[in-house]
């Protein structure tokens, strides 16, 4: 499938790029007889949001906790603004953790901790910061979050908390300390569907305002429509698609269209040129 | 397509190799799982020394494993010394030789049933909370959460509880002795009326303050054994809530049977270390 988006060999992955701010080469990773990601190669734009799309199984959470550092791939490379963070140890991966906020998929809040020291954690783990100056900003994003109003919001629990205000808490935890890059983990999984739109405004709303480059893996097609700047699309541990939503609506891999036309994203039949 | 010509030539492993296997695999894995528990513990302590040192994690570690359990040690530790005394003076009545209830009271409290019970109820108090909050914070990302602020979990999770349990487990077995000699006192001195001059003056006669140093230095160990089995198990825990009880219960086990295992060898090795005493 012709692709002109899809990354060349002869690009220069370990330099500072302006437009691509995370590049993935030949990315591998197996468990055990699993062979879950078979060389992935994707750009990921800068202060845009990025959708990576595709069933479940696929390995669209693998490849996210490989962007983090969570795992380390059998072969391939990762560059972060130029930077290959493979082969970089625990504490130096500490460093570019921190250009990265994570919304996980259940928030995955402290439950030890309340809705304040949640939020505040990356700032009393990172600097020295006096207690007034922690509580201004996080009360900062608990209002930009709509999360101010809740009465007592600070002092709960996460489990005192619905689904979605734990999500907005999460995204909050995530914010607090001005990523550059903000990766959600299937951000809109067992919502309903206004909870579905109100996430995704949230994240839109969160690119806009802070600037960020986003990356959303998801499932949902209909919503990685609605919200993407680009879409790539994972299947058998590829990237079988990758484009602006225009350009992968108009996929012609047969899979990949198929799942289009059942999420309701194209009609049967509508237009099939490549990419 | 595999010809079947080369099927042909692909044997079945004989009887013997699958019965050699059979009893080597148990083996090898209860060889690379102690291996994983000491890799586990060389991160833990490397961790100690590196910045930041959170030292509110630790103390409240130690206010879990310490002064949460301490209600029922010294509960545990008061009918331990009260069953002990009763069961001397009645094999003492035997031989008419009950002055001597303090001394084996003492002797066998100090070295060997306080730190051993001391360590068996934290190991299913506080082990199994352990393993079921580690367990809980894996299978819901928590963990991966505290990673991805380039926090160490092993250094934030595992190191602070490991330590606290060696630092608290010799002063739950201190507060254990002094219950368990009060319970025996009680007794043998109020319930049994023997004379308190033959019974304190034989007590303090054999039973040497280091039978209690020896006895503190066991608890340290089976504390760092309870942590580990616990911080181990869940630590590695995949899959749901299934998986979590599971690893709650091996933990138990697994540290209850660390215990006693380890202090075998203990008796063994203090006996060398600490030869004046026996």
């Amino acid at each position: 499938m012709g692709n002109p988006t899809q990354p060349s060999a002869l690009d220069a992955p370990s330099t500072r790029d302006e437009k691509w701010q995370i590049k993935i080469r030949g990315l591998h990773k197996t468990f055990g007889p699993q062979h879950v990601l078979r060389g992935i190669d994707l750009d990921i734009e800068r202060g845009h949001t990025n959708i990576i799309i595709g069933g479940s199984g696929q390995g669209k959470s693998v490849l996210m906790k490989h962007l983090m550092g969570l795992l380390k791939p059998d072969s391939g490379h990762i560059y972060v603004d130029g930077e290959d963070i493979v082969p970089l140890g625990e504490l130096q991966m500490g460093r570019v953790q921190r250009k990265f906020g994570m919304v996980f998929q259940y928030a995955a809040l402290f439950d030890s901790m309340t809705v304040m020291e949640n939020i505040a954690f990356p700032l009393v783990e990172r600097y020295r910061l006096s207690r007034s100056e922690i509580e201004t900003r996080v009360w900062e994003l608990l209002r930009k979050l709509d999360l101010g109003e809740v009465p007592g919001v600070d002092k709960k629990f996460p489990a005192q908390m619905s689904g979605g205000q734990r999500k907005r808490i999460g995204l909050a935890r995530a914010l607090i300390d001005r990523p550059e890059i903000l990766l959600y983990d299937e951000p809109t999984t067992g919502l309903d569907p206004i909870s579905t739109k109100n996430v995704d405004d949230m994240i839109r709303q969160t690119a806009d305002e802070f600037g960020v480059t986003s990356v959303v893996i998801s499932h949902d097609m209909a919503s990685a429509f609605r919200i993407g700047d680009r879409v790539a699309m994972l299947y058998d541990g590829i990237i079988a698609a990758n484009g602006t939503p225009d350009e992968v609506r108009k996929t012609s891999h047969p899979v990949l269209r198929e799942f289009l036309e059942t999420s309701g994203v194209v009609r049967p039949g509508e237009g099939t040129s490549s990419p | 397509m595999i010809p079947d010509s080369k099927a042909s030539t692909v044997s079945e492993p004989s009887a013997f190799v699958r019965f050699f296997a059979g009893l080597v695999a148990p083996l090898f894995s209860f060889i690379t799982v102690l291996g994983e528990h000491f890799m586990l513990l060389f991160r833990a302590f490397a961790w100690l020394f590196r910045r930041p040192f959170r030292l509110r994690l630790f103390v409240e570690q130690m206010d879990y494993i310490g002064v949460g359990s301490l209600p029922i040690v010294l509960l545990v530790g008061a009918f331990s010394g009260m069953v002990s005394a009763l069961q001397a003076i009645l094999a003492l009545q035997q031989f008419d030789q009950t002055r001597f209830v303090g001394m084996a009271v003492g002797l066998s409290l100090s070295e060997e049933i306080a730190p051993v019970f001391a360590g068996l109820m934290i190991a299913a108090r506080a082990g199994s909370g352990m393993a079921t909050e580690l367990g809980s914070m894996r299978i819901t990302e928590q963990i991966d959460a505290l990673t991805t602020f380039a926090v160490n979990p092993i250094q934030y999770l595992l190191t602070p509880r490991i330590v606290a349990a060696i630092l608290m487990l010799p002063v739950m077995t201190m507060a254990f002795d002094i219950t368990g000699l009060a319970g025996a006192y009680l007794v043998s001195i109020v319930g049994y009326n023997l004379d308190i001059g033959q019974v304190l003056g034989l007590f303090s006669f054999w039973v040497d303050p280091r039978h209690f140093y020896k006895g503190f230095i066991k608890a340290a160990v089976f504390g760092l054994v309870l942590a580990l089995a616990a911080c181990y198990q869940g630590f590695n825990v995949r899959g749901g809530a299934k998986e979590v009880g599971l690893a709650t219960t091996r933990a138990v086990v697994s540290g209850s049977v660390g215990i006693l295992i380890v202090d075998y060898f203990l008796i063994d090795l203090l006996a060398v270390l600490m030869p004046s005493l026996d």
